[in-house]
């Protein structure tokens, strides 16, 4: 009987598994290092601010693995040998595979910076992390945090929960404004202040500056100014984690390289999930997908693949979303941080600064790109419909209704929306013409 | 009351605390302390210190208990910006299963034990509401007034704490308000006055078969006996209310407008029970023990109500005392023992919905409609969710929402009360309640 290995317990080895075996009853093994089930990476927060335990992250009960035949092992795997088509353990262990899947993930980055190795220094992926950030904050009276990405922000939060004093340093001039247009960026930011994170924008590390005893006891910033802290959370973004294919025949680049099929250079091995670089991504597509959604697609696509029907990975209307303390955004399309030539955009944004709606829109036919989302829900297939078939921003904004997935009796934006719409293109006004509710959805 | 960690077994837990009672502002201590003294006269109360001045006595305990909460509570909206904050609720003793969980879960049982059983145990206590009482309904106070006041007040205070924390969120607001409303209007004073005026002291919001004497031989009797017209409408109130608004509101609405909008077992896990909802057991045992016991409960309701007619068309000349039995059966165990005791005495120990997850036979045709008859649901947005299992944990009735959410399917369960909960706090807006077309609702990805 044909062996799977899957080498990572993420979404994506996880998803790849599951999948495969509603397809098929070959053996099924998963090797993974960090936890012994699958758990949610995305609720570490929620585990350090006490709105969870570990135990409510793992999305399947313990019972759920033996039941569906699915073999979890614990421990790295060193080395792969894929002549003899076998993965070595830390432990000694050898296993052997008819066809691997290496889903390991990502690692923090560092740049290099001096200190970065300093006790009370650290980054934050994995659940040894958040044991360990959960010993170094402790009894802290400040905690610097360096890039402005997803996983500082929720960073800035944790420690905000705990009543840490947080200054945050941010390379760019307006927060993650390497993804938000400035508008977004400038809200979002205005948010992070309003809950008392000290916000440094434009603002790079230099140096982290021992104490005696090793630990840290102050950051440089790029401005030359010294803040006195006793924890750094190091932020600024992931890279593929490959240590695990490093001397193997597998090629890899900043992630293992694959085709759209997931495969690498070596037949029977693939990859999915953080840990891929793709060698030809379609235009707009980045080569690497650090995101939870992104890893589950690639095990939907892979696991078609490893049962012999054999099937490229697509990943469809792009969508994401997040929460910025107490906003959350959605986006579906693109939006690009500057307007594209050839893009128009509308945006809109409530005085109280804590909801606002983007809509990029072609220039020349007006068909409907890419929306950004503040603090309003917006159904995802709606979404994709009007930009899948090419809707008219007339269209969306008169249909508004059908993409409102706010709960029961929310404030509704769309008056005003559409309002400031006919303000800016008074040529044909434009009249709301659904309401919201399910009852108006026609996808 | 919104509960700051008192325990600290584990080590972060003790310096949390320590940060969490540092936080407290000045009014929140002040209410805490008003609180507490509240409570003190209470137990004074209860040596029967009270007795000469019960009016004083009913300000000084359940008037300054009541005033300490809302002082600790309504602050904090300033303190906390709206939004979910469910921090720390892990790292506290009572919220999650600690010892002052055990603390509580066994003063709260014993509390009911004394109250069904052993009330002359309490009566002091039952004597500092009888100037309510005589007010209210013109005589003097019982131990079920007794109980009313109390679960009155808590789904009070308690409702306005469950607004403050989820003042973001206008479902919230509202629903809470709802069942505020309906426990003190229809389930507290009407009842009272109704008493006052000599009328039958009716319940308009409880029906069969939560309230199954609403459909026995022995409540048309007394009902029928009154003088007056009410007696009557009475009657057909509680027929209407179990066969054509029950099935008609769930269609329209989903067992929502009747389990977390009107009902007060509902309320009061809504309101006093919010602190402790993140204990339900969600495992798939627990669903199936749910399932074998809810509808066990229905079917011995259903029969007990069978019998009493039987037995009341043959002039009781037929079953005997068998269905006398099974009534005073069903009242003991189910009325007093699952309803009470172990559905709201276990609360920091199983959650808040115990009774109504397990035991509620209304719940149970409730779900049973919803789930094949009904135009709710659950919609589940696209491929949004991050499985991080926020709407699981704060699930009361123990459903696994992340379980559908993450394989981008709607959810419709008979057992979801439509709290709203899980779509408050999903961090990826992934979950919205809704009612539509009953065809589409088991949507698969
Ligand atoms: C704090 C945080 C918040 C996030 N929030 C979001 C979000 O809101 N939305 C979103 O889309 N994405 C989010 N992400 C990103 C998302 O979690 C990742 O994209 C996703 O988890 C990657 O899944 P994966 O299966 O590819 O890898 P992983 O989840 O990293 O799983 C790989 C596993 O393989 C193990 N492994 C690696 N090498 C070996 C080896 N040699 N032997 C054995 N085991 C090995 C690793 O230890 C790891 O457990 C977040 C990430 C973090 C850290
Ligand atoms: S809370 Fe939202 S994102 Fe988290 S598991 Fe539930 S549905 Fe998914």
């Amino acid at each position: 009987m044909s062996h799977l290995v899957i080498i990572g317990n993420g979404i994506a080895g996880i998803t790849t598994a599951r999948n495969v075996r509603k397809r098929s009853d070959r053996k099924i093994t998963i090797i993974s290092g960090e936890t012994g089930h699958f758990f949610s990476r995305t609720a570490l927060m929620y585990i350090y601010m006490g709105h969870m335990t570990y135990e409510h992250t793992k999305p399947y009960e313990d019972w759920f693995w033996e039941k569906n035949n699915l073999t979890l092992i614990k421990g790295f795997v060193q080395s792969i040998n894929t002549d003899e088509q076998i993965v070595r353990l830390n432990d000694g262990q050898l296993i052997h595979y008819d066809m691997l899947v290496i889903a390991s993930g990502s690692k923090s980055n560092k740049f290099g910076w001096p200190g970065q190795d300093l006790e009370g220094v650290q980054g934050l992926y994995s659940k040894p992390d958040l044991d360990l950030m959960e010993r170094n904050t402790k009894n802290i009276r400040r905690a610097v945090i360096v890039g402005g990405g997803l996983i500082g922000i929720e960073m800035a939060e944790m420690l905000n929960s705990r009543k840490i004093p947080v200054t945050f340093l941010v390379r760019e001039t307006f927060y993650w404004d390497n993804i938000l247009p400035k508008e977004e960026a400038q809200l979002i930011g205005n948010h992070i202040i309003e809950h008392g994170i000290d916000l440094r924008l434009s603002t790079e590390l230099k140096e982290i500056v021992p104490d005696f005893n090793g630990r840290v006891s102050s950051v440089i910033t790029s401005q030359g100014e010294e803040i006195s802290c006793q924890f750094v959370g190091l932020t600024a973004g992931v890279s593929p984690n490959i240590d695990v294919v490093k001397n193997s025949k597998i090629e890899a680049n900043r992630g293992v390289l694959v085709n759209e099929f997931l495969e690498t250079n070596i037949t029977n091995v693939y990859a999915a999930g953080d840990c891929v670089e793709f060698r030809t991504p379609k235009p707009r597509h980045p080569k690497i997908e650090q995101l939870w959604y992104t890893g589950r697609m690639h095990g939907e696509a892979l696991a078609k693949t490893i049962c012999g029907e054999r099937t490229a990975y697509e990943r469809g209307i792009w969508f994401n979303s997040a929460k910025f303390f107490d906003i959350e955004y959605q986006t579906y399309g693109y939006v690009s941080n500057v307007p594209l030539e050839g893009e128009q955009s509308f945006y809109w944004q409530h005085p109280n600064g804590k909801h606002a709606i983007r809509i990029v829109y072609s220039a020349n036919d007006y068909s409907v790109i890419g929306f950004n989302l503040f603090g309003i829900r917006f159904r995802q297939k709606v979404c994709e419909h009007w930009i899948r078939e090419k809707s008219s921003i007339e269209y969306v904004l008169e249909n508004l209704g059908e993409a409102n997935f706010d709960p029961e009796f929310f404030i509704q934006f769309e008056k005003s929306i559409v309002g400031l719409f006919n303000e800016q293109n008074p040529q044909k006004p434009i009249a709301l013409k659904k309401r919201r509710g399910l009852a108006s959805v026609a996808v | 009351m919104q509960l700051v960690p008192i325990n600290g077994s584990a080590e972060i837990s003790m310096s949390l605390s320590q940060n969490a009672y540092r936080d407290m502002s000045l009014s929140m201590k002040a209410g805490l302390g008003v609180f507490g003294f509240g409570l003190l006269m209470l137990f004074v109360s209860l040596t029967g210190a009270s007795n000469d001045s019960p009016a004083l006595f009913f300000f000084l305990s359940f008037g300054l208990s009541v005033i300490g909460g809302l002082i600790y509570i309504v602050p904090q909206i300033k303190k906390y910006r709206a939004g979910i904050r469910n921090n720390h609720i892990f790292f506290s003793s009572v919220m999650s299963r600690g010892a002052s969980a055990w603390i509580i879960g066994i003063l709260f049982t014993g509390f009911y034990i004394v109250l069904y059983w052993f009330p002359e145990l309490i009566s002091n206590w039952i004597r500092l509401v009888d100037p309510l009482s005589l007010i209210l309904r013109g005589k003097s106070a019982d131990q079920w007034f007794l109980y009313g006041t109390f679960y009155t007040l808590a789904v009070l205070v308690m409702g306005t704490r469950m607004i403050v924390k989820y003042r973001h969120s206008r479902y919230q607001i509202l629903r809470t308000s709802s069942v505020m409303f309906f426990q003190l209007g229809f389930a507290f004073i009407i009842p009272s006055l109704l008493e006052m005026l000599n009328q039958p002291g009716f319940y308009f919001t409880y029906f069969w078969p939560l309230r199954p004497y609403s459909l026995w031989p022995s409540d048309f009797q007394n009902l029928l006996a009154h003088p007056g017209g009410l007696g009557i409408f009475m009657i057909f109130w509680g027929i209407i209310m179990t066969f054509v608004a029950t099935p008609v509101l769930t269609y329209f609405f989903g067992k929502r407008w009747y389990c977390s909008w009107v009902c007060g077992c509902g309320g009061l896990a809504e309101t006093l029970g919010d602190p402790f909802r993140q204990l339900s057991d969600k495992s798939l045992k627990a669903w199936k023990i749910e399932r074998i016991l809810i509808h066990s409960v229905l079917v011995f309701v259903t029969v007990t109500t069978s019998l009493l007619w039987l037995n009341s068309y043959f002039g009781g000349t037929i079953l005997g005392n068998l269905s006398g039995n099974f009534a005073s059966w069903y009242g003991f165990l189910i009325g007093s023992v699952f309803s009470g005791v172990i559905g709201t005495g276990f609360y920091p120990i199983m959650g808040s919905r115990v009774w109504c997850r397990f035991g509620c036979p209304m719940a149970a045709i409730l779900g049973i409609i919803q789930k094949y008859f009904s135009r709710f649901r659950i919609t589940t947005n696209g491929g949004q969710c991050i499985s991080c299992g926020n709407c699981s944990t704060y699930c009361e009735m123990g459903i696994d929402v992340r379980a559908y959410a993450q394989r981008g399917e709607n959810i419709v369960r008979a057992s979801c009360v439509g709290c709203g909960v899980c779509s408050a706090v999903c961090p990826r807006g992934v979950l919205n309640l809704e009612n539509g077309p009953s065809e589409k609702r088991y949507h698969l990805p």
